[in-house]
């Protein structure tokens, strides 16, 4: 195979966090004359896939089956998912984790020294590998760990990537900032896979870290690639008041209540089941996380919640669990609750409320993660296949990782070995950029001590974003965030920085992510605007009810131009064998 | 603002001036509030060119280590209320490279990290159909210890012998030798001998225990390396008395580029 020079890859890939990595080494493993290239805006273990805590669906046990699994994510999705992605993935998430397990994963396990799966939402069985209350980190550090053995692996860390390079229909790379220098690299690429996450940021309480602002969903979504499903947000029931911070649904599949301020198991009043004292599969706390979020709401309106300094909380009980239960199962909620809320889940109850989690849209893709732009992929939650469909379950998200990630890396691997030469124009599509950042961001600001800010922008669209297209939403609500956003778009067109160096300019990243959430932000809303139905995440009380007649498709919001209102189409959701119902818990 | 705290940042702008200065700042004194908190606040809304490593303000990202009051300190899980009246300052972690403001160079101790070869090395390779290796909850415990570091490098801002001698591996990069050497998984030992008996392995440690100390997650990489000081005295003595008896290295695991 012709080799070009030091930045020209058969695979790039953007992105270093579960997705990214295992694409990596699935390109590596399809053919160890590829070179691969791993391009991300933070070092690989820093990103978000760190922080998940509870656990990888993926049936292993004899008392579980495919057929479960696969209709557990299905009528958690509210009907919205692709049922041959479903199929794929169910099929080959028990692989991908013993792959895991082969790479040294540290699984929980049983006495016997096989793997310990435990209870999630919205599954009817044990089937959630996990370690700990870490498994997130520890799937994370294994596979960054793993990476390090592949000579056909180079890494691009603390590179943020600014642009595809697209000519002749074909994505050919990327145009990248490498932040310590700030100098701009053009590194060519014949097929490119975007693992660059979801956009939780865009909202106010989230568990999501700094880094998830989009940036890989807005690249394509700039190309071209239509974003799928972007309505659909999902708020976690649990997070902690004031940071945000993920406390896991493992802590209700090991048997903790959720409790509203009269002490009372409030979500036997919506339709969830009756409370048990032990844990019961796809009832009360183990139903799903957006019936979950939901009742909280009613709660708050009913005024049952509790007031505090940062919003309205209800409680988490784990005090039934002992301490010992505690420190094996949930070592990292504890340490967590110590830490930031000075409370000992031991003895006390742990505030909680929801908090935007996870973004089931994204970046359109097929079975093989494939972008409808010839030599574009995108994996993980960056993109949506779809198989989270209206509402993710728990546990499923870890497990997609592996299953696109290595998918996506196969197609890209196979895609790049037709070795189509370059364009010849990348080098000027290249200069085209760096002169679109300097318009844009580095028309010096500096002494500058007043007016618009990056931070004033953020926080009224983090204030909109809950406000406009929070857990329940209507036309009014949508329509004001709509009307925000375009205008903090407009404000948002030059954004002068203070800094004006180059070495580590975070201020000129910062902007950079800021832009991206407003153009997602404005993506989400539109297509909340026209999905007139109810389905899963996506609530509208003006529309309180399911229409599987107008509304059992996929919508998929076009960009038109900076700071315009998307067009919004719409495609079929593939249906296989398990038609619409009601979806039933409890 | 009710209350406020001073903190004084130690910043350094190498294309602006030459030397590292420090610039003083007011935030509020909220509750609940992280160093890492205050930092934010001052780049929102009092001085966008300050610069810092941040991401999953949970402890367990790894980013945003830093001195606080002098002590390596992971800055979203250590709270201004602790510092009462302040001031605090805040300056990069010690024994690195200052890029710029409060980033430091981590590509050394990146390299430190992959040269310890960290990953599950096999005598025979394992197949999926294989089915799951057996670890029973004892043998996962051997080693669980040492798989909970963040890669933080708090322990090297600590580590006085880091602070001297540039070609010391490390705590952290010792300990995650180590978390594969006790996995019953792996067979990888041989393989990691060479570096952590080398010049600048784990004999350069002289047992302090600073890194221990520092370590948010309690990875304790100081016992880590006596334990390895413990079995690499004995293939040492192997190398150099009767070299057939040391431990050879079947393979390292190390996928090769093919041209």
């Amino acid at each position: 195979m012709t080799r070009y020079g030091p930045d020209e890859y058969d695979v790039l890939i953007v992105g270093g966090g579960g997705a990214g990595l295992r694409a990596a080494i699935a390109v590596a493993e399809t053919d160890p004359r590829l070179k691969v290239g791993v391009v991300s805006k933070v070092y690989p273990m820093r990103s978000h896939t760190v922080s998940a805590e509870g656990g990888s669906a993926g049936v292993i046990k004899s008392n579980d089956s495919i057929d479960e699994h696969i209709y557990d994510t299905i009528s958690g999705g509210d009907w919205l998912c692709d049922q041959d992605a479903v199929e794929a993935f169910v099929n080959e998430a028990p692989k991908e984790l013993l792959r895991m397990e082969h790479w040294g994963c540290p699984w929980s396990r049983e006495p016997d020294g096989s793997v310990a799966v435990r209870s999630f939402g919205g599954m009817k069985n044990k089937r959630t590998w996990y370690a700990a209350d870490k498994t997130g980190f520890h799937m994370l550090h294994t596979l960054f760990q793993t990476s390090l053995k592949y000579e056909p692996i180079r890494r691009y860390d603390e590179f943020f990537a600014t642009t595809l390079l697209v000519d002749d229909g074909r994505c050919q790379g990327v145009v990248a900032l490498e932040m310590a220098t700030g100098r701009l690299h053009t590194i060519a690429a014949r097929s490119v896979i975007l693992c660059t996450g979801g956009f939780g940021k865009a909202f106010r309480f989230t568990t999501n870290a700094n880094i998830k602002t989009g940036d890989g969903v807005a690249l394509a979504y700039r190309a071209g690639v239509p974003l799928k499903d972007m309505e659909f947000v999902q708020y976690h029931p649990t997070g902690l008041p004031f940071t945000g911070i993920l406390i896991t649904e493992a802590t209700r599949a090991e048997g903790g209540f959720l409790l509203n301020k009269e002490d009372y198991r409030y979500l036997q009043d919506y339709n969830l089941g009756k409370p048990a004292p032990q844990p019961v599969n796809r009832t009360m706390e183990l139903g799903p996380r957006d019936r979950l979020s939901q009742a909280f709401e009613q709660e708050r309106q009913k005024g049952r919640t509790i007031k505090g300094p940062y919003g309205d909380y209800v409680h988490l009980d784990l005090r039934h669990l002992g301490e010992q239960h505690i420190n094996e199962r949930l070592p990292m909620v504890r340490e967590l609750c110590l830490k930031y809320e000075k409370i000992d889940p031991v003895t006390q109850c742990i505030p909680v409320r929801p908090v935007v989690h996870y973004t089931m849209g994204g970046i359109d893709v097929d079975i093989n993660g494939a972008t409808c732009v010839e030599g574009l992929y995108a994996a993980g939650e960056a993109s949506c296949v779809s198989i989270n469909g209206a509402n993710r379950l728990g546990s499923n998200s870890l497990t997609e990782l592996l299953v696109f990630g290595a998918r996506a890396g196969r197609a890209a691997a196979e895609h790049a070995k037709q070795a189509k030469p370059f364009s010849a124009k990348l080098a000027a599509l290249a200069r085209d950029e760096e002169q679109r950042i300097e318009e844009t961001f580095c028309k010096s600001g500096e002494g500058k001590t007043s007016g618009d800010s990056i931070a004033s922008i953020r926080e009224t669209l983090h204030h909109q974003m809950e406000a406009g297209a929070g857990i329940y939403r209507d036309e009014k609500s949508l329509q004001t965030a709509k009307e925000t956003v375009l205008e903090l778009q407009e404000r948002a067109k030059a954004l002068p920085l203070q800094d004006s160096s180059y070495t580590f300019n975070t201020e000129l990243t910062a902007a950079m992510e800021l832009r991206n959430l407003l153009e997602l932000s404005s993506a989400i809303i539109e297509s909340g605007l026209l999905r007139t139905e109810s389905r899963g995440a996506h609530q509208r009380t003006d529309f309180p009810q399911r229409d599987d007649e107008n509304y059992l498709k996929h919508s998929l919001a076009h960009r038109t131009e900076y700071g315009a209102t998307p067009r919004i189409e719409y495609a079929p959701v593939t249906i296989t064998k398990w038609p619409p119902k009601e979806r039933v818990y409890g | 603002m009710d209350k406020t705290i001073k903190i004084q940042v130690r910043r350094y702008l190498p294309e602006k001036q030459p030397d590292p200065f420090w610039q003083e700042y007011e935030v509020p004194l909220e509750p609940k509030w992280g160093v890492l908190d205050a930092l934010i606040y001052i780049k929102d809304h009092l001085d966008g060119s300050l610069s810092y490593r941040w991401s999953c303000h949970m402890g367990v990202c790894g980013s945003c280590g830093m001195m606080v009051n002098g002590e390596p300190a992971l800055t979203c899980a250590t709270f201004l209320e602790e510092y009462q009246p302040g001031p605090i300052r805040i300056e990069p972690l010690a024994n690195f490279k200052v890029l710029r403001d409060l980033i430091i160079d981590t590509d050394d101790f990146m390299g430190k990290l992959k040269s310890v070869k960290p990953w599950l090395i096999t005598d025979e390779k394992r197949d999926i159909t294989d089915g799951e290796n057996r670890q029973t909850p004892a043998e996962l415990k051997a080693f669980k210890q040492y798989t909970l570091c963040i890669n933080c490098m708090l322990c090297y801002s600590a580590c006085p012998v880091v602070g001297l001698n540039e070609d010391f591996v490390g705590p952290a990069a010792i300990a995650l030798a180590q978390r594969y050497n006790y996995d019953n998984r792996d067979s990888g030992n041989a393989a990691r001998h060479d570096t952590l008996l080398a010049h600048g392995g784990a004999f350069d440690c002289t047992l302090i225990g600073e890194c221990s100390r520092a370590c948010p997650k309690h990875v304790d990489p100081t016992g880590a390396i006596q334990r390895y000081k413990a079995d690499g005295a004995m293939e040492y003595w192997k190398r150099l008395i009767w070299p057939k008896a040391a431990t050879a290295p079947k393979n390292d695991g190390i996928v090769k580029q093919i041209d």
